[in-house]
């Protein structure tokens, strides 16, 4: 039995939106979860549904071998870190942290204890006496994680809150809580819209597209194995290239150039998905390139341009080459790295 | 330049109005410190007379009413029960109102709410009779609850607690929630201290609200032993004098609320910022 399992969970609310559909997944004990998809896709609605704060529409949510269904918020011993982190304006960063434990009845030395522990854990002992409205962006964050930390909660749940911060501090929180993590070993669900915060913190990570979980799985297995194309689009940055093309008889057709051999016995319509880090220069290569624009990031060059019909191709190469707008570039991929998906319904046929 | 000219402008207007409020109370208490003789034949005086203790003391202890079972120093009190009364109850119970209107799965909650503010059209005045025929069913006629109670209902400070209310985030609520917070814990860890400016504005607005009352008063006790300060005014007999130093008296109770409370008012603000 997993720590945290949902089994056929969805969510219709009042007015009629169907967020979620009957989804089941197993969340094992100390893994860091991550669930990533487009805004609107159901995300937040599934996290709150296992903190209690909406209510289950149909299926089971079972959390340390309890069902949770019914169980109030209060009781399920789950702790949330909100977008906008909803720390309590009228205490100060000590009853902050100190306010869930209180309410549970433990006493004032204990407290004392743990909330100096976790404070010293997030570096923001100093600021013990100060009120939220008087702590930077990065600071309430930190308050809001020592929130949840402080009460050793079965399990951690984030709803996207790094996005408040500017990008430099978001990468350093993502590092921290990633750290943190690790170092307390508490069982974590995290909601972000950026697949690059979802590949760097996740163990596992769910791709959720319409409030179906499109693929489960460990962000490399997701990157180098995307089930459908939608997965493909997501994950990876820059992102993945589709070519529109044909399928017959293990030969593919498509913007002026051919694969034969295709692992797949599929015919008809197809779109091919080649990631822009996956191919390099050659003489005689399979795409010919011509560049309109380039892209240097320092360590890497992102090369865009046009090949036959398809505009913004995109190509990543070292950032040590000079390559000019207008050149042409003949290119390969590299080791059949490339994904074939039907057409018609996205699925990956390759 | 510009702003110092409207600054100093708008002072002056304010000056004007302190004016033209301050100068008939002081003419008043001027006037409350002569002899009545001085009065009635020269007028309302401008400048300090010489009778103040001898007058000011012959009110508090004057024995008033048909029956000689009322002082002024008895109004006082009773004036600062209802007025206290009508504070706490009112305040109390509108947070509350408020509370269940916000946070509760009530159905209809906001026809509900209509239906609370409406009553603000319906004034005491209105619905005097009913109201004193319930109250004496419930045997409250002549009694400090009988004084407080059917005015005690402030459609305007739960309309103030629910517009609040509604502007604090759900988040909140939600992670109090996780934090293991019950309904009565959210309402006393949580909405009284973030309404504590509101909840004062409003204790000084009830209070002077049920300082003031009249009808109602006069209505509901027939015993001298229940008379307020209001009600002494009119009754009130004796010199001219003695009338105006019990208005000057009159009037202390309700400032002496605004000033005391009127710090934690200005302090609260400043927390919040
Ligand atoms: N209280 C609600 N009542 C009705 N529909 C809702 C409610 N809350 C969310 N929805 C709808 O449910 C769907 C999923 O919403 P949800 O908030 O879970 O998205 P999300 O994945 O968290 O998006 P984002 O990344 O923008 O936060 C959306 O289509 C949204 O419009
Ligand atoms: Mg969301």
């Amino acid at each position: 039995m997993s720590f945290l399992e949902l089994n056929k969970v969805t969510k219709i609310y009042p007015n009629g939106t169907k967020a979620v559909h009957e989804t089941s997944m197993n969340v094992e004990n100390g893994e860091f979860m991550v669930f990533v998809g487009p805004s609107g896709c159901g995300k937040s609605t599934l996290l709150r549904m296992i903190a209690g704060l909406e209510d289950i529409t149909e299926g089971n949510i079972n959390l340390d071998g309890i069902l949770i269904n019914k169980v109030d918020p209060s009781e399920r011993d789950v702790a949330m870190v909100f977008q906008n982190y909803a720390l309590y304006p009228h205490m100060n960063v000590y009853n902050n942290l100190a306010y869930g434990l209180k309410n549970r009845g433990i006493s004032k030395e204990d407290i004392e204890k743990k909330v100096n522990e976790a404070a010293k854990l997030l570096q923001i002992s100093e600021y013990l006496q100060r009120k939220p409205s008087m702590l930077s962006g990065g600071q309430r964050q930190r308050v809001a994680m020592g929130r949840a930390i402080v009460r050793s909660p079965k399990i951690f749940l984030f709803d996207e809150p790094l996005s408040n911060l500017d990008a430099k501090l978001r990468i350093q929180m993502r590092l921290e809580i990633k750290k943190l993590q690790q170092k307390v070993g508490v069982t974590s669900i995290f909601v972000t819209h950026d697949q690059v915060e979802a590949m760097t913190l996740a163990d596992r990570l769910a791709v959720i597209n319409n409030g179906l979980i499109e693929q489960l799985g460990t962000p490399i297995e997701i990157y180098n194995n995307p089930k459908s194309m939608f997965v493909a689009g997501f994950i990876g940055s820059p992102q993945m290239n589709f070519l529109e093309g044909e399928l017959k008889n293990k030969t593919l057709t498509s913007e002026g150039f051919e694969i034969n051999n295709v692992t797949s016995d599929f015919n008809g319509p197809v779109i091919l998905g080649i990631r822009p880090e996956h191919m390099s220069q050659t003489d005689k290569g399979l795409i010919n390139l011509s560049v309109d624009l380039v892209e240097q990031l320092g360590s890497d060059n992102l090369i865009y341009g046009e090949i036959k019909n398809k505009k913004d191709f995109c190509f990543r190469c070292s950032g040590s080459q000079i390559i000019k707008k207008g050149s042409k570039l003949s290119l390969n991929i590299n080791d059949n790295n490339y994904y074939v998906f039907d057409k018609s319904n996205g699925n990956r046929v390759n | 330049m510009i702003r110092y000219f409207s600054s100093n402008f708008s002072h002056l207007i304010l000056l004007i109005g302190i004016f033209i409020m301050i100068i008939p109370v002081w003419l008043i208490f001027a006037s409350s410190t002569h002899t009545a003789s001085i009065i009635n034949t020269q007028g309302l005086q401008f400048f300090l007379g010489d009778k103040f203790l001898e007058n000011y003391t012959k009110v508090l202890l004057y024995e008033g009413g048909f029956f000689k079972e009322i002082t002024a120093l008895k109004m006082f009190l009773n004036s600062f029960l209802m007025a206290t009364g009508v504070a706490f109850v009112s305040v109390i119970s509108s947070l509350m109102t408020a509370y269940v209107l916000v946070y509760f799965r009530v159905k209809y909650a906001t026809l509900l709410f209509w239906i609370i503010f409406i009553t603000i059209l319906v004034p005491l005045e209105l619905r005097i009779f009913p109201t004193y025929s319930v109250m004496s069913t419930l045997n409250l006629v002549n009694s400090y609850w009988g004084l407080i109670i059917p005015i005690s209902a402030s459609a305007i400070a739960t309309l103030f607690f629910r517009q609040f209310y509604k502007t604090i985030p759900d988040e909140l609520l939600e992670s109090a929630k996780l934090d293991g917070a019950n309904t009565w814990r959210f309402f006393i860890d949580f909405l009284v201290p973030l309404s504590k400016t509101m909840i004062v504005a409003m204790f000084i607005f009830m209070f002077v609200f049920g300082y003031n009352q009249y009808l109602w008063p006069i209505l509901v006790t027939s015993s001298e032993q229940y008379w307020t300060v209001v009600m002494g005014l009119k009754m009130m007999s004796g010199s001219i004098v003695n009338k105006f130093a019990f208005v000057i008296m009159s009037m202390i109770p309700p400032v002496l609320i605004i000033i005391v409370l009127q710090k934690y008012f200005i302090k609260g603000i400043f927390q919040d910022k």
